[in-house]
Parts: structure tokens; C-alpha cells; sequence
């Protein structure tokens, strides 16, 4: 596990600010998604104050903080999965490769096809394993032969490292599955649509200590070929699976920066009291 | 003495012997100042002396009731004027009874002289004999409440003695529903027997004649086959009232749930739920009035043969609408119950809501909703006033929705209304069409029930 | 688990803005604006459905409430011979009536002013509404009076809407002297032959007498059996029976209640037909059922907090449950109740199985004596030829669907104002 932390913390130290604002950017790697002083509110109520952060292509970004910091809010703002949520407003600005996610142009079905979600507890669709990976290409027209859909799911599964386990079953019901299994079919089922941005909120909460380090791993192996956000409770788990972490807290981004430095040097008081487990 | 202000006179027997009862335990109090020595307060010690009047007076009234018709008809009997009666036991018997319900008042004059003769005898009776229960009763009543306050202790444990008396009202009460169970089962079953033992079932349930009016012997009857009827029943109940009431039913519920605007739905859903409660026999009114002519004109004007001022598609039809809050909240609860992570897991992948309700949504909340069909069903089947209404009488086996068709509730009532005596097949029928009802909504309530609470299991 | 190694081949990115993509986009929202219209379609079509039966029954029903009166000049001192006012005054007024043969004055004066056939235009018992013209202000004996009296039921439905031919040529012929006067039989009588002079009096009396007894055996025995299954029963076999029996009863037909009510009520209790008591125990186990599913409802929600406070202070069982459990259940359960109790106001089917089918005219004043309830009378009427009888079942209707309408918005009041959610 220190390994992880070690190879990372010698990539180039992050810029930061010496003020108490928070960095923006913390990254090498291609720009993929920026975001500029986002508030969101639920109603009057205000959830997320002036946010601004940008995700990079190679690194996976974690977002801690003790819970109801809205560090899950701003997560799904960020493929505007709050529209589901008739009361929530967001302003500010969300791109993603430099277009305006919450412009009127820009098409909703298309942005979650491009930027897919993982979240907290396995949500496979009762249907069988196939159809599970299946539904995503489907909607949205990716494949054109039964072949082309054969090829997606058996790509997906295998990257998601499902393949081995259910090769032999693929019309079993996705819910017989294990949970770690679920979750890994539901990271496939996110692949398949062929994501550039993978959303990962709390993945590994409701599974046990071995389907978890399997997640970990997987997460580790899709880096670089998706840029990556996780939201975790768990800051041995930032520690273990992000380049650069983000620390919430009341709504705000009290800190963001490379992973080794927020961990073993943070620059705020309040990151090193949280990590510390002064408070959470 | 009538029997109404003779049960109030033992409730008031009760008031008094419960404010006795309070007034001597309440005196215990000052007399035994120990803690604990008075084991109930007052108000126990008053429900303790005022029970002990009333119930075994009431109880006792009860059983006079049942007891008290023999006892009259024998004094009657013994009286002079019975010796001119005729010996046929039969003619006797009806003599006897004209009597009887002159004298208590329930008919004006007699068709039989003979009767006449006995009503006086008879009133000497029932008069003798309700005073004669109404002084044993209020007797009983005083007894009951002098016995029980002379009893009245400080350690006398009222409070426990009156709890598990209301306990045997509690557990009593909720027997009722079992017993109203059994009864209805029974009583189906036995009148049915009756039936079966005149015609038999293989006829009833697999003929497919129905023309009970050609009955004419007591034995050997034709035109008790029951297909018809339930092949009406199913075509209008579970076919075309399903056809109107499955679509609309559906997609309101997900236009409620998945779309509307919260006040759009505050004011919609109370709506449309007025359609459950208009009673029966306005929809009744309304399909023979207004739809069932409509149809009528338009099958007409199209030229379908065979179209009837009473017909299967309106009776159908309006039985559907009728089912439509029904089925609308059964989907909006299977819907509902599908998990939200499911519906998010769907839109995050890019689904639109449409595809995420068509595809996740309603697969995930089939179960319910065909549970919720059943139950539908089989509140269509017994649904009696439209049908009746608005179906026809004639008993045709035919899929054309504009023609008449009767149903088994139809027929029920049929049977049963007008005049004819109690022990005729064409009575007995009704009873044999009610328990193939009874049977056949049973069943499909037991496994809509069974299906939904499987489904409900699946998501918890 | 390194499974890099065996990946398939890898796929070529999606183009998002392709003309294919966009194409088939568009496409898939055209889908989903159809799939929500056909959803607002559903609703406006139930809902529009309701809107209409209203409106037909309201449009047929309203003029239920009205009478086409034709004008008569009653010289009641030249027709009596000078009976005086005060005959017709106190106790005796009625009797004194009586043999004042108010009917044939009517009949004479209507032939005097419309001719040999007059009384025909005029409805059968139009001459009680001059007894009770005289009862209500007796000066009018001693003088000539002009009243208006309901018109033939014929002419009545031709000068409201269109009738048949004879009685439209009849409206013409009469023109002006035709008005429209407030139907007072209609609320005040009972049923009758002719439309003109029926009413829902006796139906709506012998209704409230039936819901009066649904209420006071229904009521406790529900209450009773909730609080037990809630706060006493045992998980055993024999509770799983009740409980069974409860909610298969509560799907059971309506018109099963009827089978029941007349094989066990009328055959083996040997209880009178048509009254109202057997309606009212029938329509009793039918709304039973419904107050106890309501009632354990109500009881489950009240929070196990209360009742271990109340044990904590030495409370025995059932001084939580009486005390505490149920005035806090109360509100669930009557919600409950009026619900039950709108069903059964508005049941048919086991009604007419137990004969409270009868043609009543005069309103029941017992629970044993015949009566009918108000859906029944509506089904008679709608039974009926006479086109005089449509507007009549429509606005019975209308009375029926208000008493129903009050004890609903009663039950979501309750709901509304007393139901604590905790």
C-alpha cells in the first residue's frame, strides 16, 4: 500500500497558493473537467459555497471530507445527476473538455453517457449480466451488429476484471451476484457506454475488506484510461487509490492537492485536524 | 314492554349499580391508608358491580329470545281456540305464523279466519311471556349488582378481574372476522350442496346453456350451464375493463410519479382517486344511460350486427375507468418501491426517463403491478351494479364487445330478486354462482397477495 | 487478477457529435416527449371521464330539483261554501281537511280553467300541494287564490327538455302559463308512481337508519379487533388465521355480503326482509374489515416510546393501550371509519339480495320496518320507463354523490388536522 503513496508523491510537486484559498488546479496530465466557483443549493439552503477544482486525465482524484460535507453533492453535479433532484440548484461553471456541462446546448444524455457514475451501494438492474452491460450500448446505439454488442460486453467485463468469474453465465441475474461482484458489474456497466470521466461515489462502503482491496486494484488498472474521481469516507483509501485528494468540509474545499502532500503536510489547519481524526 | 327500552332500563341498572360500586371503594381509601392495602381504585370497583348487573341479564335476554317462540307457540297451542286448527302439520304451520306476526304487529289482516281466531291466544302469550322475561331479566339485573357490591374489598382485585374481561372482548371481537369467514363459506356451502344435490355440478360448470326459467321438474333439470356466465364475466371483467383500466391506470401512475410537478400531482391524484369512490350503482346509471346507447349508435353506424342497447364493451368500458385509481395505485406503490438507486444507476448511464422507466423501472416493478392486476381482476368480477345495469340478461357466448352478455353477479341478483321460494334450484343457483365467485376471488386474491409480498421481500 | 493481458481489442472512441449520433438523439427525446404526452394524456382522459359523468348527471339531475307549474284559480269560498280559516288551524286542521275534499275542489277548478280534459295536464297528486298551501296559511280558504301546481309528468320533461310529440304540441298550446317552481316533493317525499310526486325522503331516512347501525356494530368491533391484533394477539397460527380472514374479507364481493346476509340473517335468524336492520349488519362485516386494517394502521404508528413511558410509571397493558394508545390512535381510526362507512353509504349488490329493494312510500320509522336506501332507489328509478323518472335518478344521484363528497373532505380534514406524524 505505501508503495502507491511513494510512486506518486515523486511526481512533480502540485502548484499551490500560499493564501487560504484553496488550489485549483493540481495537475500534470490533459485537463478533462474544471469547475469554477459552483454553489449548489436545496432550496434555501445552501450546500456546496464556491467550489472550483479541475480533474486531470491521468490521475484518480479523491474527495474527503466528514460526511454531509458535500463532497457527494458536488460529485454528482458533475454529471448532473442533481437534475434529478427537483429542489437543487447549481451555478457556476462545470466544463468538460472546455464545453459548459450545464449550458442549454448541451445535451444531458449525452454527458452521462460521457461522464458515468458508480455509486455508493451496487445498483445492478434486475436483469441478467449481459443485459446489465448491455443496456448502456443499447440506448444510446453504440453497437450495430449483435457482435459489436457481444465484443462491448465481453471488453467491459474484462476490464472491470468481472470476465473470469461469469464468463460461463452471463444470463444469471446481475442481483445473484456478490456484492464486490455487483460493483464491479456496475463498473462495467459504466465502461461500456465508453465514459471519458468515471464517477465513483463511495464505492467500496457496502462491501467487505476483500472485494474492496478487488475494487482498489481495478480502480488503480483503469487509471489513465478514464480520468477518475472517487468520493471515500476512507482516507487510507485516498491514500491508497488517488493522485490528488480534495478535503471538504461544510460545504467548501478547505484543500486540494497531490495526495502525499495533503496527507503528510497539508497546508490548513483543518485538513490536518480531520486527518489527524481530530473530527469525522 | 318493548325490548329496546328494556335493555336501556338494565344500562341504566348498571349506571346506578356502578355508582354504588365507586361510591364503596371509594370509602376504602380513607379506612386503609396503607400503601398498597387497596389493591383497584374506584372506577375498577364500579365497572367490577356495574358488569355484574348487566351481563347476566343481557346474557340471559339472549337466551329468552332464542327460547321464548317455542314457549308461545306451545301456550298458544293449549289454548281453546287452537283445538279448531287442522291436523295437516303443514297448513298448521303457516296458520301459526300469520298469527304470530299479526299479533306482534308486523302484518295489519289476516287471509286465513283461522288466523284470526289465534291472534288473540297468541298476544295473551307473547305478552305473558315477555313480561314474564322482562321481570326474570331485571330480577337478574338487581341480583347481579347487589351480589357483586356486597363483595366490594379493599383487596378485591377489580382491576385485574375487569382487564381480562375487556380481553375477552378484544379477542371476542376479532374472532368476528373469522366467523364471518366461516359463515359466508358455509352458507355457501350448504345452500350450494343443496343445489348440487338437484343438478349436477358437471352440468353447472362445464354446461353452456343458461335458461333457468325452463326449469320444470324437481329433477333432472336443464339449463343451469354456468359457462356462459363466467365466460361473460371473464370478457367483460378481465378482458375489456383490463383493456381501459391497465393502460390508463399505468401511465397515469408514472406520468404522477416520474413527472408531474408536485402540485400538478397533489391535486391529480386526490382526482382521480374520486373515481374509486363514485359508488356502484352511478356508473351503473351512467353506462346504461349515456355510454351504452353511444356504443350503440356507433357500432350502428358502422355496420357491426348484432350491436345491443345493452352491451359487453359498455359495461366494460365503464367498469374500467371505474378500476382506473385501483390499478393506478398499485403501480404507483410497485414503482415507488423500486429502489431509487436503481433509477439513478439508469439516468447516470445517459438513459433518458422514458427508456429509464420502460426499460428499469416497470421490469423492476412487474411483479407488483401484476399483482395489482389480479387484485384488479378480481374486484371487476365481483363488481355487480354496472353489470347488472348495463350488461344484459342474455346469456350469449360471444366475443363481439357490442352485443349483450350477463355475468355471474348479474345472474345472482337476477335470481334471487322477484319471487319464488326458497328451496327452488333457481334460488339455490345464486348460492352455487356465489361460491364459484367467492372461490375463484380468493384464489386470485391469495396470489396477487403472495406475488406482491414476494416482490416486496426482493427490495428490502 | 491481472487481467489486462486478455482484453479484447480495444474500441474505437465514440463520436458523440456525429451526424448518426445526433440523428438518433434527437430521435430518443422524440421518444420520451411521446411517452410523457401519452402519460398527461392518460390522466386528462381519467380525469376527463370523471369531468363528464359529473356534468351528464349534474346536466340530467338539476332539473330533478325543479317543477313546470301550471296556474289555478281556486275560488275556495264560492267551492267550500265559506269554510273558515280557523277550522284548518291547530290539532284538528288535518282531520277537518280531510273532509273538506280538497281534490275534487282542485279537480273542478282545473276544469273549469282548462277545460273537461284539464286535470290531465295536471300530475295525479298535485292537489296535496294545495292541502299543504291551506295547512301552511289557512286565510287563503277565504279567499280566491291563484296557486301554481306541478304540470303532468309528460309536459313537465317536454317544457325542460324535448318530450314526446303530444306533450311538446301540449307546451305549445300552453306557452306562457308553463313556469318553473322549486320541486319541494322531491326532498320531502318518499317514493311513488309518478314522477312528479316522488322523493328521496324515505330512501335518504332509511339510509341513515341503515349507516346509523353499520355504525354501532361495525365502529366497536373494529377498534376492538385492531387493538388486539396490534397490542395483544400472539404470533401463533391461530392469529395468522384472523388476520387471514381479515384482509380476504376486505376483497371479498359485496354482493358475497348479500349471499350471507340473506342465507344466515333472514333464513336462519329468521330476521324481517327489507329492514333496515339486516342492511345495516350486512353492510357491518362488509365496512368491519376495512376500520380494522385502518385502525391496526393507525395503532402501529403510535411510537413504542409512549407506550414503555406509560409501562414505566407502572401502567397495567391495558391502561396503555386504553389511556394512551388509543385517543393517539383515534384520528387514523375514524379517518378510517368515515371511509368505511362512504363505501357502505354507497353500496348496492347486498342490499338488493336481502329484498331492501321494496317500493316504499312512506319512510321507515323503525330498524324492523321495510325501507330502501338511496342507491337502491336510485336503481329502481333507473329501472323505470317513464322518461320523467331520468332527471329524478340524476338528481338522486346528485344528493347521493354530495353525502358522499362531505365525508370525504370530513375523513381528509381529520386526517389533515389531528394525524401527527412522529
Amino acid at each position: 500500500m505505501m508503495e502507491l503513496i511513494d510512486s506518486t508523491s515523486s511526481s512533480e510537486s502540485p502548484t499551490m497558493t500560499e493564501s487560504s484559498v484553496p488550489a485549483i488546479s493540481a495537475g500534470d496530465g490533459p485537463l478533462k473537467m474544471t469547475t469554477r466557483n459552483v454553489d449548489v443549493f436545496y432550496g434555501d439552503k445552501q450546500a456546496i459555497n464556491d467550489v472550483s477544482i479541475d480533474v486531470t486525465m491521468d490521475n484518480v482524484t479523491a474527495f474527503i471530507g466528514p460526511s454531509g460535507c458535500g463532497k457527494s453533492t458536488f460529485l454528482r453535479c458533475l454529471n448532473r445527476m442533481n437534475d434529478t433532484i427537483p429542489i437543487a440548484k447549481v451555478t457556476g461553471e462545470i466544463t468538460l473538455e472546455g464545453e459548459d456541462i450545464y449550458a442549454p446546448k448541451m445535451d444531458v444524455v449525452q454527458l452521462r453517457a460521457r461522464v458515468g457514475m458508480v455509486f455508493q451501494k451496487p445498483n445492478p438492474f434486475p436483469k441478467s449480466i449481459y443485459d446489465n452491460i448491455a443496456y448502456g450500448p443499447r440506448i444510446h446505439g453504440l453497437a450495430s451488429t449483435k457482435e459489436d454488442l457481444d465484443n462491448i460486453v465481453e471488453t467491459s467485463l474484462q476490464r472491470a476484471g468481472l470476465w473470469r468469474e461469469v464468463q460461463d453465465r452471463l444470463q444469471d441475474s446481475g442481483t445473484a451476484l456478490s456484492g464486490g461482484q455487483q460493483q464491479r458489474l456496475c463498473i462495467a456497466r459504466a465502461i461500456a457506454v465508453d465514459p471519458e470521466v468515471i464517477l465513483m461515489d463511495e464505492p467500496c462502503s457496502a462491501l467487505d475488506p476483500i472485494a474492496t482491496a478487488k475494487i482498489e486494484e481495478l480502480i488503480h488498472e483503469l487509471r489513465g484510461k478514464y480520468a477518475i474521481v472517487i468520493v471515500t469516507h476512507n482516507m487510507q483509501q485516498a491514500a491508497r487509490v488517488s493522485q490528488r485528494t480534495a478535503f471538504f468540509h461544510l460545504g467548501t474545499l478547505v484543500e486540494y492537492g497531490v495526495t502525499s502532500d495533503i496527507f503528510t503536510n497539508p497546508t490548513q489547519e483543518k485538513t490536518r485536524d480531520y486527518i489527524t481524526g481530530r473530527y469525522g | 314492554m318493548t325490548g329496546s327500552i328494556l335493555f336501556l332500563l338494565i344500562i341504566v341498572l348498571g349506571g346506578i349499580s356502578w355508582f354504588f360500586g365507586r361510591v364503596k371503594a371509594s370509602r376504602f381509601s380513607i379506612t386503609h391508608t396503607k400503601r398498597g392495602a387497596v389493591h383497584s381504585l374506584p372506577n375498577y370497583h364500579g365497572w367490577y358491580v356495574a358488569l355484574w348487573a348487566v351481563g347476566p341479564a343481557l346474557l340471559f335476554l339472549v337466551v329468552w329470545n332464542f327460547a321464548s317462540p317455542a314457549l308461545i307457540t306451545d301456550a298458544a297451542l293449549a289454548s281453546p281456540a287452537a283445538e279448531q286448527l287442522p291436523q295437516d302439520a303443514f297448513a298448521k304451520g303457516s296458520i301459526l305464523a300469520e298469527a304470530r306476526s299479526i299479533a306482534s304487529g308486523q302484518q295489519v289482516r289476516a287471509f286465513n279466519p283461522l288466523s284470526q281466531s289465534m291472534v288473540e291466544p297468541y298476544k295473551t302469550a307473547i305478552s305473558y311471556y315477555q313480561t314474564l322475561g322482562a321481570i326474570a331479566a331485571i330480577l337478574l339485573a338487581f341480583a347481579g349488582g347487589v351480589y357483586s357490591w356486597l363483595r366490594l374489598k379493599p383487596e378485591l382485585r377489580a382491576r385485574t378481574k375487569i382487564e381480562r374481561i375487556t380481553m375477552m372482548a378484544l379477542l371476542l371481537a376479532s374472532l368476528i372476522a373469522t366467523i364471518t369467514t366461516v359463515g359466508i363459506f358455509a352458507s355457501l356451502i350448504f345452500e350450494s350442496a343443496r343445489f348440487f344435490s338437484m343438478v349436477s355440478p358437471i352440468d353447472f360448470l362445464f354446461g353452456t346453456e343458461w335458461n333457468p326459467k325452463a326449469v320444470a321438474g324437481p329433477r333432472g333439470e336443464t339449463g343451469f350451464g354456468a359457462i356462459p356466465l363466467f365466460w361473460g364475466t371473464v370478457f367483460i371483467g378481465a378482458i375489456i375493463a383490463m383493456i381501459v383500466a391497465i393502460p390508463l391506470g399505468l401511465m397515469s401512475a408514472i406520468y404522477l410519479t416520474q413527472y408531474a410537478a408536485p402540485r400538478f400531482r397533489a391535486w391529480m391524484k386526490p382526482i382521480l382517486e374520486v373515481l374509486a369512490g363514485v359508488p356502484t350503482v352511478v356508473y351503473g346509471y351512467f353506462a346504461a344511460l349515456t355510454v351504452a346507447p353511444a356504443l350503440r349508435d356507433f357500432a350502428v353506424s358502422i355496420g357491426i350486427s348484432g350491436a345491443s342497447s345493452e352491451s359487453a364493451l359498455a359495461a366494460g368500458v365503464v367498469m374500467g375507468i371505474m378500476i382506473i385509481p385501483f390499478v393506478s395505485s398499485m403501480a404507483d406503490d410497485s414503482i415507488a418501491a423500486v429502489p431509487s438507486a436503481m433509477r439513478d444507476g439508469s439516468l447516470a448511464m445517459g438513459a433518458t426517463k422514458s427508456e429509464t422507466i420502460k426499460k428499469v423501472l416497470i421490469p423492476a416493478a412487474l411483479p407488483g403491478v401484476v399483482g395489482g392486476v389480479l387484485l384488479a381482476v378480481s374486484r371487476a368480477i365481483g363488481e355487480t351494479m354496472i353489470v347488472v345495469m348495463a350488461a344484459g340478461l342474455a346469456a350469449n357466448m360471444t366475443a363481439n364487445p357490442f352485443s349483450s352478455v350477463t355475468t355471474v353477479t348479474t345472474q345472482i341478483v337476477q335470481l334471487l330478486t322477484g319471487d319464488q321460494e326458497f328451496d327452488s334450484p333457481k334460488t339455490l343457483a345464486a348460492f352455487a354462482l356465489g361460491l364459484v365467485l367467492f372461490i375463484v376471488t380468493l384464489l386470485l386474491n391469495l396470489i396477487a397477495l403472495r406475488v406482491v409480498k414476494k416482490y416486496r421481500e426482493a427490495y428490502e | 487478477m491481472n487481467s489486462t493481458a486478455t482484453f479484447a481489442e480495444e474500441r474505437n472512441p465514440t463520436d458523440w457529435q456525429g451526424d448518426a449520433m445526433q440523428k438518433r438523439i434527437r430521435k430518443r427525446y422524440a421518444a420520451e416527449r411521446r411517452f410523457k404526452a401519452l402519460g398527461l394524456g392518460a390522466i386528462i382522459l381519467s380525469a376527463g371521464f370523471l369531468a363528464f359523468l359529473l356534468i351528464v348527471m349534474v346536466g340530467n339531475g338539476l332539473r330533478g330539483f325543479t317543477q313546470t307549474e301550471l296556474p289555478v284559480e281556486i275560488d275556495f269560498p264560492a267551492m267550500t261554501g265559506g269554510a273558515a280559516a280557523s277550522q284548518f288551524e291547530g290539532a284538528n286542521g288535518q282531520a277537518n281537511l280531510r273532509t273538506l275534499g280538497v281534490r275534487d275542489i282542485v279537480n273542478t277548478s282545473v276544469q273549469i280553467q282548462y277545460g273537461e280534459e284539464g286535470t290531465e295536464l295536471f300530475s295525479a297528486g298535485g292537489w296535496q300541494a294545495v292541502s299543504a298551501a291551506i295547512l301552511n296559511n289557512p286565510k287563503i280558504v277565504e279567499t280566491k287564490t291563484t296557486l301554481y301546481l306541478p304540470a303532468e309528468s309528460e309536459i313537465d320533461v317536454a317544457y325542460k327538455s324535448d318530450g314526446s310529440a303530444s306533450a311538446e304540441q301540449k307546451v305549445t298550446e300552453l306557452g306562457d302559463k308553463l313556469s318553473t317552481g322549486f320541486n319541494k316533493n322531491f326532498l320531502f317525499n318518499s317514493d311513488a308512481t309518478d314522477p312528479m310526486q316522488v322523493g328521496i325522503w324515505g330512501a335518504l331516512k332509511g339510509s341513515l337508519i341503515t349507516m346509523f347501525i353499520t355504525l354501532i356494530i361495525a365502529f366497536p368491533i373494529g377498534v376492538l379487533s385492531a387493538l388486539y391484533l396490534e397490542e395483544y394477539a400472539p404470533k401463533n397460527r391461530f392469529t395468522d388465521l384472523i388476520e387471514v380472514s381479515i384482509n380476504n374479507l376486505a376483497a371479498v364481493p359485496s354482493i358475497i355480503f348479500g349471499l350471507l346476509g340473506l342465507a344466515v340473517f333472514l333464513n336462519l335468524f329468521g330476521l324481517p326482509r327489507s329492514a333496515a336492520l339486516v342492511g345495516g349488519l350486512t353492510l357491518a362485516l362488509m365496512t368491519m374489515p376495512v376500520i380494522v386494517i385502518s385502525g391496526r394502521n393507525a395503532v402501529k404508528a403510535v411510537p413504542p416510546s409512549i407506550r414503555e413511558a406509560a409501562l414505566g410509571i407502572g401502567a397495567s397493558q391495558m391502561q396503555v393501550v386504553f389511556h394512551h394508545v388509543l385517543p393517539l390512535a383515534l384520528p387514523g381510526i375514524l379517518t378510517g371509519t368515515i371511509i368505511g362507512m362512504a363505501r357502505a353509504l354507497g353500496e348496492t349488490a347486498p342490499l338488493l339480495m336481502i329484498g331492501m329493494r321494496a317500493f316504499i312510500a312512506t319512510p321507515p320509522s323503525g330498524i324492523v320496518e321495510p325501507a330502501t336506501v338511496l342507491p337502491v332507489q336510485i336503481f329502481l328509478w333507473s329501472d323505470e320507463v317513464n322518461r320523467g323518472f331520468v332527471e329524478k335518478t340524476s338528481a338522486a344521484i346528485i344528493v347521493l354523490l354530495l353525502f358522499l363528497l362531505t365525508m370525504n373532505a370530513l375523513a381528509i380534514y381529520l386526517r389533515n388536522r389531528f394525524e401527527t406524524r412522529w
